[in-house]
């Protein structure tokens, strides 16, 4: 007999070395996140994916699926929790969505709209964040990073590069790129890299390709993210 | 720089797990690291540079821009506060000429805070070039502005300047008569390995950092990890505000607690051990190296430990001003030449610690019970305190007290009889207790007592009296915090920041009711959500106050109708300024209904 975790009730099946997240991506039943995507190590720094288990908060992402787990996974609470989470991320950066060439294709975006999110809440930051246009290609508007290490993970376990790092403390937290001027354009990224293109949220972008679907036609105006996620990552997994 | 460099790359190898001290060094040559240096290391240890860099912008004490020659940094804790810390910053920094976060134009000296230094029983405290600067009043800095000016190196500035205090003022089971050098591990071989586990176990000794995790079951459960390689560290990061008990073990009783980490080596399999020393307490650098150099020639550390083919030694590695990297695995990666990031958990350090093998983080004051108790026995220690505590715990004492300095009580010990051994007056306001991550206590609760299952702490206690002002000192806490997140996980890095800009909006008078509801619950949000036991306690300053002193929020708060969460009039002034105007009706009224 197979071992079994239940989320909300439901009985789900897991393997040993699966986290609750995966198991739950299996079993198609959608737990928010944005730092994480299975094809890269669980980072677990957004904390969008906070489950109750057992009465204990931990990160679905990286928490190890273990025999006799109750978890919570929709609850008032919890989704109070996330939509505050988002609205930090918000108001950490300078999301203006309308002028953004990512919108309807932003995750960050689409969680906000799976979550109800109507405002920021919180008072912004207004952080001084440079835009880094050098590159031909690739451009990066640091302003709306949210720290979620997926460019990071990429160009080193995939593109077996190091193009990115994750630097300063707290606040002061930034995204650096690896050359000696610190610029895009001297570092060795290329425009087919996966760090390219994994960026959830409109910080990373590919030039002269923002406009080809125009707005009202792109994923997320189409489709919740939920579904879009667990379609995504489950086919991933060839299940 | 290749010149400068190359010697000490040579001293520390190409390790990339030696970035921290490597860059020590070429910051103490160049007042910071040159971006040439950047190149070179990254070369020499084959690592991006981009990992130098970031380690850089993570330390405190690390800096990619010049520091003056003279580095000075004026110790920022609450307790330095309360001995009039400001205005003798303000003063220091008239007579230097420097503004307070920035470096003289001639490159002379710089000036800045720095979170707690763990000089809280004699402070106000300060660093210069590293190292530590006691009871620091007007005339001293005179003599200080004097010397730098005259460009007297630190070396030959009058030593007692530098000259830091034990305060023991009550010493009991441990502190009063500590073990001979080598007499806990001579007792281990004899009694065997069990044995002396069990004797640990039967102390019911538990973790002296903070959390309390029995000693016996961290050993065991590393010990019985089926991967071979293991270490030892000792957490000497000492960071919580209020906290200076471990400089005091290290600066009288290193022996001991070198003797209580080679005694978990032999209990573990260890061969390498850590000394994990935060970087305010370079003073003790040197001497603690002569320590370790006088038990290797006892035959107390390095191969054939008392020729029973033990083999095990202790570096030191020095912190670079994070108080995060008290935190167990942020101290390992922090070990390991990277920032520290606390890492996901399970799993925990003694399955996957260094380097990813088994590893027991420990407190200093616990590995110096441990070899107390190898020696005495374990019903000898449990024979004190209470039943889930046992044993004594040391306190490190300041605020209002006429006696700050270093306690011992058995657990189970009240607050009131605490109080009354330092000296408190009698007018107490209340208590930190285990710094500001701890408990926040009223007057109305010192009968209240020191153990596991009342009031839990790492050591620290600070003592308030009816002067002080309670939202003077939760600002002082929670922009503590904020400083300090790591800023890996969303809730603690924003909400820190968050909790000080509502704190803040408050305290100055900007706060509505609506405001202290809203304060509350990003307190929980914090809390419950953070990855570690930083974010997780951050609030705690506010929660607790928030608790037993509503009226103290409340009494900030502004008495109308509407609710504006700014000031009007302020926020006009750049205007006023691009206009070149400040008459009457440039100015708006924000008007007040009673
Ligand atoms: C933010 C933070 C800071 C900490 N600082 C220290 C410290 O300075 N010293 C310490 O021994 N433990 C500290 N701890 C606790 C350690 O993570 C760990 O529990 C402890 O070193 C284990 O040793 P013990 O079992 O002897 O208490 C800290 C924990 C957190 C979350
Ligand atoms: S740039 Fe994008 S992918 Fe990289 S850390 Fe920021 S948000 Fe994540
Ligand atoms: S809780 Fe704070 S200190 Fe801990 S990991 Fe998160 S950001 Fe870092
Ligand atoms: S998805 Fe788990 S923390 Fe980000």
């Amino acid at each position: 007999m197979s071992k079994t975790i239940t989320i909300d009730g439901k009985e789900i099946p897991y393997e040993d070395g699966q986290t609750i997240m995966d198991a739950a991506i299996a079993a198609d039943i959608y737990i928010p996140h944005l730092c994480h995507d299975p094809d890269y190590e669980p980072h677990g720094s957004c904390k969008l994916c906070t489950v109750n288990v057992n009465g204990r908060n931990c990160s679905a992402c990286t928490f190890p699926a273990l025999e006799g787990q109750n978890i919570i996974n929709q609850s008032a609470d919890l989704e109070q929790d996330r939509k505050r989470i988002t609205q930090m991320l918000f108001v950490e950066g300078n999301h203006f969505c309308p002028s953004c060439e990512k919108t309807g294709d932003c995750q960050l975006q689409g969680v906000a709209y799976y979550l109800d999110m109507h405002d920021n809440h919180f008072p912004h930051f207004f952080a001084n964040r440079e835009m880094d246009a050098s590159h031909p290609d690739i451009l990066i508007d640091h302003n709306r990073c949210i720290f979620c290490n997926l460019c990071v993970r990429a160009s080193q376990e995939k593109d077996h590069k190091n193009v990115f790092a994750i630097s300063g403390r707290g606040m002061n937290k930034h995204l650096i790129v690896n050359s000696i001027t610190g610029k895009l354009k001297d570092s060795n990224i290329h425009i087919n890299d996966h760090a390219a293109h994994i960026c959830p949220t409109g910080a990373i972008l590919i030039k002269r390709t923002g406009y080809k679907v125009p707005i009202g036609e792109r994923t997320y105006d189409k489709q919740k993210i939920d579904a879009v996620a667990l379609a995504k990552e489950n086919k991933h997994h060839g299940r | 720089m290749q010149s400068f460099i190359q010697p000490v790359i040579d001293r520390y190898g190409t390790s990339s797990d030696q970035l921290l001290p490597i860059l020590r060094d070429i910051q103490s040559e160049f007042q910071h690291i040159p971006a040439e240096a950047i190149e070179c290391v990254a070369l020499s240890l084959d690592i991006p540079r981009t990992q130098i860099i970031s380690v850089i912008e993570f330390y405190s004490f690390l800096h990619s821009t010049p520091q003056g020659k003279y580095a000075l940094l004026v110790s920022d804790s609450i307790t330095d506060h309360m001995l009039g810390k400001q205005d003798l910053m303000s003063y220091m920094a008239s007579q230097l000429k420097v503004s307070i976060g920035e470096l003289r134009t001639d490159g002379l000296v710089s000036l800045n805070n720095t979170s707690c230094s763990g000089m809280c029983d004699q402070g106000p405290a300060g660093l210069v070039n590293g190292y530590a600067l006691t009871n620091l009043d007007r005339p001293r800095i005179d003599a200080i502005v004097k010397l730098i000016e005259q460009n007297i190196p630190v070396q030959q500035w009058p030593s007692e300047f530098f000259m830091v205090k034990d305060n023991i003022y009550l010493p009991g089971l441990l502190l009063q008569d500590p073990i001979a050098p080598g007499d806990a591990l001579k007792a281990r071989f004899q009694k065997g390995l069990q044995q002396t586990l069990t004797e640990i176990d039967v102390s019911g000794l538990r973790g002296r950092g903070g959390a309390g995790f029995k000693t016996a079951m961290k050993w065991r459960f590393c010990s019985e990890e089926i991967e071979t390689e293991r270490y030892v560290v000792c957490n000497a990061d000492e960071g919580e505000p209020g906290t200076f008990k471990d400089r005091v073990l290290l600066n009288t009783y290193a022996h001991q607690v070198f003797e209580g980490m080679t005694l978990c080596a032999s209990i573990i399999g260890a061969e390498q051990g850590f000394l994990y020393l935060r970087g305010e307490y370079l003073h003790l650098y040197d001497k603690l190296q002569n320590i370790l150099q006088q038990r290797r020639h006892s035959g107390l550390l390095g191969n054939n430990i008392l020729e029973q083919g033990l083999n095990f030694d202790i570096e030191i590695r020095m912190g670079c001003g994070a108080y995060i990297c008290g935190e167990e695995s942020a101290l390992i990666e922090s070990l390991e030449g990277k920032r520290g990031i606390p890492r996901n958990r399970p799993p925990y350090p003694v399955s996957q610690g260094y380097l990813n093998k088994p590893t027991v983080v420990n407190n200093v004051e616990t590995f110096f019970a441990a070899s107390k108790i190898a020696l005495e026995g374990g019903q000898w220690f449990a024979d004190v305190g209470t039943k889930q505590s046992q044993g004594t715990k040391i306190l490190s004492i300041s605020g209002d007290c006429t006696k700050p300095g270093i306690y011992e009580y058995p657990f189970g010990t009240s607050i009131k009889q605490v109080l009354h051994d330092c000296g408190a007056a009698s007018d107490i306001l209340g208590i930190q207790i285990g710094g500001p991550s701890g408990t926040f206590i009223a007057e109305n609760e010192v009968h209240r007592t020191l153990a596991f299952e009342d009031l839990a702490t790492g050591g620290s206690f600070i003592i308030f009296n009816q002067s002080r002002n309670i939202l003077d000192i939760v600002k002082n806490f929670t922009h503590f915090f904020a400083h300090e997140s790591c800023g890996f996980c969303t809730p603690c890095r924003v909400g820190t920041l968050l909790l000080k800009k509502q704190l803040d909006k408050i305290t100055e008078g900007y706060g509505s009711a609506g405001d202290v509801a809203a304060l509350e619950e990003l307190c929980q949000l914090v809390k419950n959500l953070s990855h570690c036991g930083l974010g997780q306690t951050a609030a705690n300053p506010i929660l607790s106050t928030l608790e037993r002193y509503p009226e103290s929020y409340q009494q900030r708060l502004k008495k109308i109708s509407y609710e504006p969460g700014f000031d009007l009039d302020a926020s006009l002034e750049t205007a006023r300024r691009l206009a070149n105007r400040n008459d009457a009706g440039a100015h708006l009224a924000q008007v007040e209904e009673d």
